[in-house]
């Protein structure tokens, strides 16, 4: 979002920065990579447990069928190919992220955009906001051009707990990276724990996902994908 | 525009065949097989070079320590070993050494050993923890006069892969003189089963399971690994496209 808009916008304005439109198709390609090659992995072993060790003859908190092969990469089981593919993406992805950090507070797109306002955490505004969502009345006009509370709260989580989170589980289940940074399994509890982790963070941003695309196709498809690709955004018209 | 779930099915299953396609092609396959170059390079930078993998206490070790891969390798000499409690078992070190050896178990067994409680990582997601008895693999290539053009030991085992191949592996000097980096006859006090490598495997804790190589039965130092098996340093490695570097 660009903060230079005019006091009452209408029309086309500015919505999304070029770094945040290249982040987000790339890390659409990478993620998507990512997931379906993360459970042709799972496949090899569809069984999660706790803990520093655990095998077939040790409790497991989750066990699975194998996923089908329309979800995962490559369709047919091939655990090598599974690895070749997340363990290539993995580390575009983990540097993209970083790489985006750093460059969303060098141009204030954290401070300015992200960060919780004073206003925005009274108790009174969050649940305008709830009621807001869940009536699908979606903001309009000056509204539309900031992130709403909700909104700040799951990019907040996603962008600084959610992916930090699955990219540091994943580093904690490489034998190599434990021999580097033995803190990592410290701090998970375990590779096992870690891997569980790692799982649930998957599907933590598989939920984020499902409800992203629903919020997209609620409030204007076109609009949207337009203002995330050329950065272009039609402002909805104020409310009479 | 209403997408439904069955839109939603036919796009993953269509864009899944496009990336099994990318995966087939022959680039493709280039860059993603190079990936492990990336996280070898990575890790050893960010590691020092004797860095110690995990060691764990007595009391986290797995009631069971799962055993995979061949569980007997079955093969007649194999059995005649194994019949005379491996007495007559022998570990050559050939190839670029000064003083080939050939050491019996006995003898493994009166060296310096260490003992270490280590995580033991499959490649398929599970861990199990075990305590390892062995010898260093230093004390040996030391004890053979390793040559400096050595640049990988490569371990022979006794278990047939199918069509005569025998399972093999090999690690680089770096690993090869890592003080956890042993050839271990001991699992939790106990001589190794059959089903975990009887009667020496190769525990190289920084990497993967796959690299564990059981059964020894031999140990050969050189300078490529072009040559052997198919090239590309172990069975796994050669037949199924896994990576060489285990350290993910």
């Amino acid at each position: 979002m660009d903060s230079q808009t005019p006091k009452k916008a209408t029309g086309t304005v500015k919505r999304h920065r070029l770094s945040t439109r290249l982040w987000h198709w790339l890390n659409a390609a990478l993620l998507y990579t990512l997931f379906t090659s993360g459970l042709g992995i799972f496949n090899a072993h569809p069984r999660l447990y706790w803990g520093q060790y655990g095998a077939n003859f040790d409790a497991a908190w989750l066990e699975l069928d194998r996923f089908p092969g329309w979800l995962t990469l490559p369709a047919l089981y091939n655990l090598a190919m599974s690895r070749h593919w997340h363990l290539t993406a993995a580390p575009i992805f983990a540097f993209a992220l970083l790489f985006y950090m750093l460059w969303s507070l060098a141009n204030r797109h954290i401070v300015r955009d992200l960060a919780f306002r004073r206003d925005d955490l009274a108790p009174r505004h969050i649940w305008q906001d709830i009621k807001d969502h869940a009536r699908l009345r979606f903001p309009t006009g000056d509204a539309a051009l900031r992130y709403n509370v909700l909104q700040k709260a799951s990019y907040i989580g996603v962008i600084f707990i959610l992916l930090p989170l699955i990219i540091l589980t994943g580093l904690t289940m490489a034998p190599g990276m434990n021999a580097a940074w033995p803190w990592l399994v410290d701090l998970f509890g375990g590779r096992q724990s870690a891997r569980s982790l790692h799982f649930i963070a998957a599907f933590a941003l598989v939920a984020f996902f499902l409800v992203h695309i629903l919020m997209v196709l609620l409030a204007g498809p076109v609009n949207e994908v337009r203002s995330m690709i050329t950065g272009r955004y039609l402002v909805p018209e104020e409310r009479p | 525009m209403i997408l439904t779930r069955r839109h939603l099915l036919l796009g993953a299953t269509a864009t899944l065949a496009g990336c099994d396609r990318l995966g087939r092609n022959e680039a493709v396959r280039e860059a993603l097989f190079s990936a492990e170059n990336f996280h070898r390079w990575a890790q050893r930078s960010l590691m020092a070079r004797d860095a110690l993998a995990q060691e764990f206490r007595p009391d986290q070790i797995s009631p069971i320590f799962r055993a995979n891969g061949t569980a007997n390798p079955n093969t007649p000499a194999y059995k005649a070993l194994w019949r005379s409690g491996f007495a007559d078992w022998r570990l050559p070190v050939t190839g670029l050494v000064a003083r080939p050896l050939s050491l019996s178990l006995a003898q493994l067994q009166a060296m310096p050993h260490r003992t270490q409680i280590t995580r033991h990582d499959c490649v398929e997601g599970w861990s199990a923890i075990g305590k390892w008895r062995g010898v260093p693999l230093k004390s040996i290539l030391e004890a053979a006069g390793l040559s400096d053009r050595a640049r990988y030991l490569v371990f022979r085992c006794a278990d047939d892969m199918g069509g005569g191949r025998s399972y093999y592996e090999s690690i680089d000097r770096l690993d090869a003189f890592h003080p956890q980096t042993i050839l271990a006859y001991a699992l939790n006090d106990r001589p190794l089963t059959v089903a975990n490598g009887a009667p020496l495997r190769l525990r190289v804790e920084r990497q993967l399971g796959y690299k564990q190589a059981k059964y020894l039965m031999g140990i050969e130092a050189v300078a490529t690994l072009d040559g052997i098996g198919k090239g590309k340093g172990g069975f796994w490695e050669d037949y199924a496209g896994y990576d060489w570097y285990a350290g993910i």
